[in-house]
């Protein structure tokens, strides 16, 4: 009973909430291109459904594009970091240049170099530059985590440089390697619709872009129901790569 | 007399934040014998293991080892088994570093592991064993380079009584099969005199040698070796020992 109450318990102050709205708007009669009611809003979701799609697969491919670029980088950097302490001091400042630096505000000049005619490299650079600092830190972490016991025995064992990465540290950094990806993942798909602000109309025909001109043309229901798609592509994402990280960890602990 | 297997003679060390460590301090250990490290905690008992091990050197006085590179063997406090391997895969691992091709190394693993009363349990993840058998698997992978000088630190601390009395047994008798010469710290004075023939104690840190006691009787122990005069009395020698190497420096 108590099971069912919980699971319940989230649709049911969604409902109240949609419910209040829906009364509000129709007692003030307030303007629907200030505030349409959630009716209208769900009639806009349901005209548009093969275009919300759309536009929501348009962002998600982005993110997940840049998400394996990002992958690629960062783990290919850290091990540079890992294997180098010299190359560790190099990259650490401007890393941490990047991480604190706001996507928004780089994404103008990233859309000048990318050049008028490729803004989806521009989103998928931005996107990528905001999915990294997870996967890198992770993996810079990770690569350090391993077992000083087990480190000491490598010794022992005389095992080459190569060996202790290969056999050692990246095994190690598993647990940091599923978290920084998870973290990536949903900033990747922040850092997709962020670009895609920023590269405006011209730009890829995702999400973003659908919030941008409805609201150029005052259709408020339509800004709305981009958002609520947002809004439930996140949340999905989200329980997706909680349950990948589990599998994750569950195979490399062995139960 | 055949040269020692490996020795200390009278090594200091120093840590820069702690001062000093251990030391001085001399031990010799010659091929195949069994000599336990005792002190009280703090002492530099791991560190003195360490040194044998060759993981560390000494900041004054010289270490000798006959012993080569994959000759040695540790096991630690902690199983120290890698979590994402199975345990076939943990005991290899030694043998696979050295360059042993992974067929072989996978079958000598697997003979390790029978060897420590774990066969069957190959395939097994070290997350999947219980205490004592992760400890067997940590000692299955060092025996598995059949090594001349096998160092424990603290193996059994960490277990119940029953299962370290049980190991105690099954590593005696690893130990004539093979004949490797063993090196265990630990604070239990009976686990020291029960499998050692020879106690090294020592004093409160920095570890300096309190003395030593010879441990008479058959190796490994007969039954009811505990209940012995001789077991009695050489535990009790270490335990003086060891309060006054904790008095000397009070």
């Amino acid at each position: 009973m108590n099971r069912v109450l919980d699971v319940l318990a989230p649709f049911a102050l969604i409902g109240l909430l949609l419910a209040g709205w829906e009364i509000a708007c129709r007692v003030t009669g307030v303007p629907a291109y200030f505030l349409p009611a959630p009716s209208d809003v769900a009639v806009a979701l349901a005209t548009d459904t093969a275009s919300l799609m759309q536009a929501a697969w348009n962002t998600l491919s982005v993110a997940l594009i840049s998400l394996m670029i990002a992958s690629i980088l960062a783990q290919a950097i850290a091990l540079l970091v890992g294997l180098s302490p010299l190359i560790d001091r190099a990259v650490r400042p401007l890393a941490s240049v990047l991480q604190v630096t706001p996507v928004v505000a780089i994404a103008p000049l990233v859309l000048i170099w990318a050049g008028i005619d490729h803004p989806e490299r521009a989103i998928v650079a931005l996107a990528v530059l905001v999915a990294f600092f997870p996967i890198f830190s992770g993996a810079v972490t990770g690569l350090k985590a391993a077992d000083p016991d087990l480190e000491r025995l490598f010794d022992l064992y005389g095992a080459s440089r190569l060996q202790r990465v290969l056999r050692l540290r990246l095994p190690s950094a598993v647990p940091f390697l599923l978290e920084g990806h998870k973290v990536g993942a949903g900033l990747a798909v922040i850092g997709a619709v962020v670009a895609e602000f920023g590269a405006g109309s011209g730009g890829v025909r995702g999400l973003a872009w659908r919030i941008l001109d409805a609201g150029n043309k005052l259709q408020t229901a339509r800004m709305i129901a981009a958002l609520v798609v947002l809004g439930l592509m996140g949340v999905v994402l989200h329980a997706l790569l909680e349950r990948a990280e589990r599998t994750g960890l569950a195979w490399w602990r062995g139960r | 007399m055949p040269p020692p297997v490996v020795a200390l003679e009278a090594v200091e060390v120093d840590y820069a934040k702690r001062g000093r460590a251990l030391g001085p301090f001399s031990l010799s250990i010659a091929a195949g014998e069994i000599v336990a490290l005792v002190g009280p905690s703090g002492c530099g008992k791991s560190t003195a293991l360490r040194l044998l091990a060759g993981l560390e050197q000494p900041t004054r006085g010289t270490v000798t080892r006959t012993a080569g590179r994959g000759e040695t063997s540790v096991v630690f406090q902690a199983p120290t088994l890698a979590p994402w391997m199975t345990a076939q895969a943990n005991v290899a691992l030694p043998l696979e570093l050295a360059g042993v091709p992974k067929k072989a190394a996978r079958e000598r693993a697997a003979q390790a592991l029978a060897r420590v009363g774990l066969a069957g349990a190959e395939q097994a993840r070290p997350a999947q064993l219980s205490g004592g058998m992760a400890m067997r698997a940590s000692l299955a992978r060092a025996l598995v380079t059949e090594p001349r000088l096998l160092l424990l630190d603290e193996p059994f601390a960490a277990l119940d009584e029953i299962t370290r009395r049980s190991l105690a047994d099954d590593v005696l008798k690893l130990w004539r099969e093979t004949g490797p010469a063993i090196v265990f710290v630990t604070h239990n004075v009976e686990e020291a005199a029960y499998m050692a023939a020879r106690v090294a104690v020592l004093t409160r840190g920095p570890g300096r040698i309190a003395g030593e006691v010879n441990v008479p009787g058959h190796l490994p122990r007969l039954i009811g070796f505990r209940a012995t005069p001789e077991f009695r009395e050489a535990a009790e020698a270490v335990s003086d020992l060891l309060l006054k190497g904790s008095e000397s420096l009070a």
